[in-house]
C-alpha cells in the first residue's frame, strides 16, 4: 500500500483506539517531534513570517508589508521561471511515465532476464540526479559533443544544444525522462497485482491486445498511475541540480533553463535576499500543493478502485 | 518474442550509451574524446585521474572522505529516529494518533526549498554553517518521513503474536523493540540504508548551501566547482573526477538490488 492509499483511509476515519500508550509514544516519537518543530514545520511557519520582511542574515529582519509578495506579481524574470519550469513538467513528466509504461507493459508477464532488463533500466535514474551525469550532458549535448558527434556521422548538422536559448531545456528534459526507471518498476510492481484470470477470460471472449489493455490493464493500473503522477510531478517541480551545473549556476542561456528553485537559490543564497526567497518558497508550496489537490480531485474521474 | 529481447536490448544499450562513452573516453588521452564517439579504448591512459584527482586543493581524497562520513552520519540517523518513530506509529496506540501520522505523510512531500531559507538562517545562528550538522541532525531527528513510512508499512507485516507474547513475558516496549521488532525489520533496515547512502550521496542543493569551504567539500559539490574552474576542453580530468563519483553508487546498486527495487515499489522514491 503506498503513502496515498494511507491517506485515502486516514479521510475515511477507522481507526479503532484501544488502550493508550502516550507515555512510550511521547519516548519513542520524541526526535521526530523535535524535528516536526526544528526541521519541517517550524521552519515552513518562519518562513511564511520572513516572506514580510526585508532581511540579508546580516541585519535583523525589517517589516516591510506585502511588499515581497507584490514584488512577485511583476518580477518578469520570475514569470519566465514559472514558464521554464511548467515547460518542464508539463512535457518530461508524461513522456518520462509513457517510457516507464511501454517499457513496463513489455517487461511483463514472465519475460526471460527479466531481472537483467529492469536493473539495466532502473539504473540511470540512481544516475541521474547527480552532479556527474549533468557533467556528463553537458559535453554530450555541447556543440562538439557526443550527439554532433553521431549526427555528424550520418551527414546531419547539429548544434550546440545546451548553448541554444531554444534547445537547452530540451536536453534537461531528456535527462528527466531517461530516469523513467524508478516510475517503472512500481508499474511492474502494479502489473503483477493484476490477476491472470482477467485476461485468460477476455481472451476467451476474443478481446484482442488493445481492449483488454484498455479495459483490463488501464482501469486497475490506474491507481498506480496516479501514484506515479503525483509524485513525479512534485518531483520534476523541485529539479535544480541539473540546471543549476548544466548553466553554470545561471539558468541560461538567456534564462532558458532558470527552473523556478534555481530562481529561488539565486534570491537567497547568491542576493541574500531572504525575505523574498521565503516568499517565493511560500509560492512553491502554494503552486504544488495546488497540483496535488487538482490531481486528486482528478482522480475520482479517472482512477478506479477495487474496494 | 526474439524481437522484444532485441528491442529491449537496443533501448537499454542507447541509455547507458553515454556513460559507458563517458569511462572509456575518461581513459583516452585528452584530445581524442572529441574525435571518437566509440567505444574501443586504442591506447589506455590514467593520466585524466591523476590531474583531476589533484586538480583542486585539497585533492579528490578529501571529498572522498568528507561524503563518505556524511553519508554514514545521515545512515546512523535515519536508522535509529526513523525506526523508533515507525514502532510508535505501527504499533502503539496514543492520543491523537491519526493526525500525527497524517502530518508525517504530508511531510513526505514537503519540498527541501520551502524550509531551507529559515533552516539556513538557524543554521547559521547557531554557528553550524560549514559543517556536517545541518545535513545530519535533520536526519537524526526523523525528518525523512519517507523511511518512517517504509518502516511503519514493514511493523504492520510482521505477525502481531510475537510482541504479545513478549509482553505477557513481562516486556515493556522498549525490550520489545530492541529485541523482537528491530532485529526482524532487518530489511526494511537494509533498505533504509541503501536509500540514504545514494540520496546523501547525490544530494547537491544541501550540500552547495551549507559547505562552501573547500575543506569542507563533499563529492558533488567538489566537482561542481572543479567543471566551474577549469576550461571546457579538459574533459578528460572532469570524466575522470565524475567516473569516480558515481563508482560508489554502482557499487551501492550492485549490492543492493534487491533491497532498491523493494523500497521503491513501495514508497516511490527515485
Amino acid at each position: 500500500m503506498s503513502a496515498l492509499d494511507e491517506l485515502r483511509q486516514l479521510r475515511r476515519g477507522g481507526v479503532q483506539v484501544r488502550k493508550r500508550d502516550n507515555k512510550a509514544a511521547f519516548w519513542f516519537l520524541l526526535p521526530w517531534f523535535a524535528g516536526l518543530v526544528f526541521i519541517t514545520v517550524g521552519p515552513v511557519l518562519a518562513s511564511f513570517a520572513l516572506g514580510f520582511t526585508k532581511y540579508n542574515l546580516i541585519q535583523p529582519p525589517r517589516f516591510i508589508g506585502l511588499d515581497n509578495f507584490a514584488r512577485v506579481l511583476g518580477d518578469e524574470r520570475l514569470h519566465n521561471a514559472l514558464r521554464v519550469t511548467f515547460t518542464y513538467v508539463f512535457v518530461s513528466v508524461p513522456l518520462q511515465l509513457a517510457c516507464a509504461l511501454g517499457v513496463a507493459l513489455l517487461l511483463d508477464k514472465g519475460l526471460r532476464g527479466l531481472a537483467f532488463y529492469r536493473s539495466a533500466f532502473y539504473l540511470p535514474s540512481l544516475l541521474g540526479s547527480s552532479v556527474a551525469i549533468a557533467v556528463l550532458w553537458t559535453q554530450v549535448f555541447g556543440t562538439d559533443g557526443l550527439v554532433n558527434r553521431v549526427l555528424g556521422f550520418f551527414g546531419v548538422e547539429g548544434r550546440g544544444w545546451i548553448s541554444d536559448p531554444d534547445t537547452a531545456l530540451s536536453t534537461l528534459i531528456v535527462l528527466n525522462v531517461w530516469t523513467f526507471g524508478s516510475p517503472m518498476i512500481i508499474f511492474l510492481a502494479g502489473l503483477r497485482q493484476i490477476p491472470v484470470v482477467y485476461y485468460e477470460a477476455a481472451a476467451i471472449d476474443g478481446a484482442g491486445w488493445w481492449s483488454r489493455f484498455r479495459r483490463i490493464t488501464m482501469p486497475l493500473l490506474s491507481p498506480i498511475l496516479f501514484f506515479n503522477l503525483v509524485l513525479q510531478i512534485i518531483h520534476a517541480f523541485q529539479s535544480f541540480t541539473q540546471a543549476f551545473v548544466v548553466s553554470g549556476g545561471t539558468g541560461g542561456p538567456s534564462d532558458s533553463t532558470m527552473f523556478y528553485t534555481l530562481y529561488l537559490y539565486q534570491q537567497g543564497f547568491s542576493r541574500f535576499d531572504m525575505g523574498y526567497a521565503s516568499a517565493l518558497a511560500w509560492f512553491l508550496l502554494l503552486i504544488i500543493a495546488a497540483f496535488t489537490a487538482v490531481n486528486f480531485w482528478a482522480a475520482k474521474y479517472w482512477v478506479f478502485y477495487d474496494d | 518474442m526474439p524481437l522484444k529481447h532485441v528491442g529491449l536490448v537496443l533501448i537499454g544499450f542507447v541509455m547507458l550509451y553515454p556513460v559507458l562513452w563517458m569511462v572509456v573516453s575518461s581513459l583516452r588521452p585528452g584530445d581524442e574524446i572529441f574525435r571518437s564517439p566509440g567505444l574501443v579504448l586504442d591506447s589506455f591512459q590514467t593520466e585524466n585521474y591523476v590531474e583531476g584527482w589533484n586538480a583542486l586543493t585539497p585533492s579528490f581524497g578529501t571529498y572522498l572522505l568528507n561524503s563518505a562520513v556524511l553519508v554514514l552520519g545521515c545512515i546512523v540517523g535515519n536508522l535509529v529516529s526513523c525506526s523508533m518513530a515507525a514502532y510508535a506509529f505501527a504499533r502503539l496506540q496514543f492520543t491523537g494518533k491519526r493526525w500525527w501520522f497524517g502530518i508525517m505523510l504530508g511531510t513526505i512531500m514537503l519540498p527541501i526549498h520551502v524550509i531551507i531559507v529559515p533552516q539556513y538562517v538557524l543554521f547559521s545562528q547557531i554557528g553550524w554553517v560549514n559543517t556536517f550538522l545541518p545535513i545530519i541532525v535533520p536526519k537524526i531527528l526523523a525528518t525523512d518521513a519517507f523511511f518512517v513510512f517504509l518502516m511503519v508499512q514493514f511493523i504492520r507485516g510482521l505477525p502481531r503474536e510475537l510482541d504479545e507474547a513478549a509482553r505477557i513475558d513481562g516486556c515493556g516496549h522498549p525490550r520489545i523493540f530492541l529485541r523482537i521488532v528491530l532485529p526482524l525489520m532487518t530489511p526494511a533496515l537494509a533498505t533504509t540504508t541503501i536509500f540514504t547512502f545514494i540520496w546523501t550521496w547525490n544530494d547537491f542543493f544541501s550540500q552547495l548551501i551549507y559547505l562552501t569551504d573547500p575543506e569542507m567539500y563533499t563529492v558533488p559539490v567538489a566537482l561542481r566547482s572543479f567543471v566551474d574552474s577549469t576550461v571546457a576542453t579538459s574533459w578528460g580530468s572532469q570524466f575522470a573526477m565524475s567516473v569516480v563519483s558515481l563508482v560508489p553508487i554502482f557499487l551501492a546498486f550492485l549490492i543492493g538490488q534487491r533491497y532498491l527495487v523493494k523500497g521503491i515499489a513501495t514508497t516511490g522514491g527515485k
